[in-house]
């Protein structure tokens, strides 16, 4: 595309009446696409330009300002927002108990959610891209995709009825002595992985389909058995894909605030301090220096795999 | 690698399993939404269509839909737009900054929903002095719906190489005419799959929503969230969810087949 340019507009035309074929005429589009061919720079910046001021001005423009907003401090006696810079939100935050508290059990709880997720999508995304036949295989992907679009709050919900005192769960366990689990941090844990679930099948099936299955045979040929096979030849191949599932379980649950309020009893978690910092309190700046766990946690983790190729398989 | 049959069940059984109780609370919701009880009750005391008629004459529940639905299509139209652009600036061209460029891509989907919420309602409010409406919905839809086009886009583009934009180039086509006849077509179905994918997840936004969302504002999962714990409305709630899960076959549907030709055409 950038090599051939249209021959310049002055120049003679060829002698060979076979050419039918007009001569392009010299619109102002045609000299924008001339130009835009022969200066690939141009039209990467024009490519960019929009993109990046959406995402610069409406994004990073609104990080950073929340950032900053975190040193900032609330007037306790008018309620408004003064720009006063000071430190005490970071320290309140970093040496708070019920913070340090929080910070862990936000923490625990989205790893926890994580490592369920994983364990449940390999065998389901393995059986899916390996084992399944064509057209089981496309059941299967609509299966998991059904999910995706029943609305979030619906999927918590039902897990309240699922969960509550005279739901389903208490009926099938009665019988043998049990009862419900009822609301409360296990009860959190469980909707947040559900909830997430398809996020992590997804990409790790993803990655699975894209083992090539002739490796598989080289593999087997060579003597390797199945577990073998799995550890040193599959797994090295989808764990940026893994790590892309995790990002996402891990980071929504990290941050999530309405399944705690739907199925968690009295737990809070981070996004309950953050949103009732910004509403009942109003005390943006202290949500803001909140919100700064999370950013960091997440950074943290997106720098760690960053070399793993996993964000290529978002 | 060759699987015994033993663990090929083994494997089969898990998959059946999970997916089992993947759908066990979704049939709860649609049990319950013919259910005569408004607590929740397991088994249902008895059966009614009361639900059901009461919902579609719900005008909180249309209105509800309907200003979903605007949001969503606006915010996909520019995602679809942006995502394109930026797809063929990082997958035709190598610049310094273009990982930065990908990384600041997923970000808005990369931290938590709560973060963009809280960073827009500040930008909005505090320092642009604008009021929340419906716009500062679509404009924060938009930013993290990007992201799906692009990696839709950008998977299609990395797919076909450059060959036929060269060939048309070099028969004389402009940058133009080469988008519009080579390298569109070739994204199209491309750009409904991502497009698909920015619809669902506008509609179905709440955080974000929550924090942009002006006081007349009502999404359809605003009006879930505010009617779920009313005993009078519980079910009502039920009914949109079976009916939301129901209408999501179509795109489903729609998005398998296109991605099943494109493993045909292969």
């Amino acid at each position: 595309m950038t090599t051939h340019a249209p021959a310049p507009p002055g120049a003679p035309a060829p002698d060979r009446a076979r050419d039918t074929v007009p001569r392009p005429r010299r619109t102002p589009a045609r000299a924008a696409s001339v130009f835009l061919s022969t200066h690939p720079r141009t039209r990467l910046a024009l490519l960019l330009s929009a993109p990046l001021f959406w995402l610069g001005v409406v994004y990073i423009v609104a990080l950073v300002l929340l950032l900053v907003t975190a040193f900032w401090t609330v007037d306790s006696f008018t309620g408004e927002i003064s720009q006063e810079w000071t430190l005490d939100n970071i320290i309140t935050v970093l040496t708070g108990s019920l913070y340090q508290t929080v910070t862990l059990r936000t923490v625990g709880v989205a790893l926890l959610v994580t490592l369920i997720d994983v364990v449940l999508a390999l065998p389901i995304a393995f059986f899916m891209a390996k084992v399944a036949t064509p057209r089981m295989q496309r059941i299967l992907v609509i299966a998991v995709l059904t999910p995706l679009w029943a609305s979030y709050l619906v999927k918590a919900y039902a897990w309240r009825s699922v969960l509550s005192q005279d739901g389903i769960l208490e009926w099938l366990v009665t019988p043998f002595g049990g009862q419900t689990i009822g609301y409360g941090l296990p009860a959190t844990i469980i909707t947040l992985s559900y909830l997430w679930l398809p996020y992590v099948i997804l990409p790790i099936y993803a990655g699975l389909e894209r083992v090539p299955d002739s490796l598989l045979e080289a593999s087997a040929d060579l003597g390797g058995r199945t577990w073998p096979t799995v550890r040193f030849v599959v797994f090295p191949l989808v764990l940026p894909a893994i790590i892309a599932g995790t990002i996402f379980s891990f980071s929504l649950s990290l941050g999530d605030y309405i399944t705690v309020n739907i199925v968690g009893g009295a737990s809070q978690m981070l996004g309950n301090l953050v949103y009732t910092n910004v509403g009942a309190a109003n005390n943006l700046p202290l949500a803001a220096a909140i919100a700064l766990i999370p950013i960091v946690i997440i950074f943290g983790y997106l720098f760690l795999v960053r070399r793993t190729g996993a964000l290529d398989n978002l | 690698m060759r699987l015994s049959r033993l663990s090929r069940t083994t494997l089969g059984v898990v998959t059946g399993l999970i997916l089992l109780v993947v759908y066990v609370p979704l049939f709860v919701v649609l049990v319950n939404s013919f259910s005569t009880s408004k607590s929740l009750t397991w088994p249902p005391p008895g059966f009614t269509l009361e639900w059901w008629t009461r919902a579609f004459q719900s005008a909180g529940a249309m209105e509800a839909v309907w200003t979903s639905v605007q949001i969503a299509v606006i915010a996909t139209i520019i995602s679809l737009a942006l995502g394109t652009l930026i797809s063929l600036a990082l997958q035709r061209f190598s610049f310094f900054g273009r990982d930065a460029i990908s990384l600041l891509i997923i970000l808005p989907i990369a931290l938590p929903g709560i973060i963009t919420g809280i960073a827009l309602n500040n930008f909005f409010r505090t320092i642009m002095g604008v009021p929340l409406s419906i716009w500062t919905v679509v404009i924060a839809h938009a930013t993290f719906c990007i992201v799906t086009v692009f990696n839709n886009v950008i998977a299609r583009l990395r797919r076909q190489g450059t060959n036929l934009e060269e060939a048309s180039a070099d028969l004389g086509a402009g940058v133009w005419t080469t988008f519009r006849l080579v390298t569109f077509p070739q994204l199209s179905s491309a750009l409904l799959a991502g497009g698909l994918l920015a619809f669902a997840l506008s509609f179905d936004e709440i955080i974000v929503t929550t924090f942009t969302a002006g006081s007349g504002v009502t999404t359809l999962p605003i009006f879930i969230l505010n009617n779920m714990f009313r005993p009078n409305q519980a079910p009502i709630v039920s009914v949109i969810a079976v009916v939301l899960v129901v209408v999501s076959i179509i795109p489903i549907y729609i998005a398998q087949r296109l991605s099943g030709s494109q493993q045909e055409r292969r």
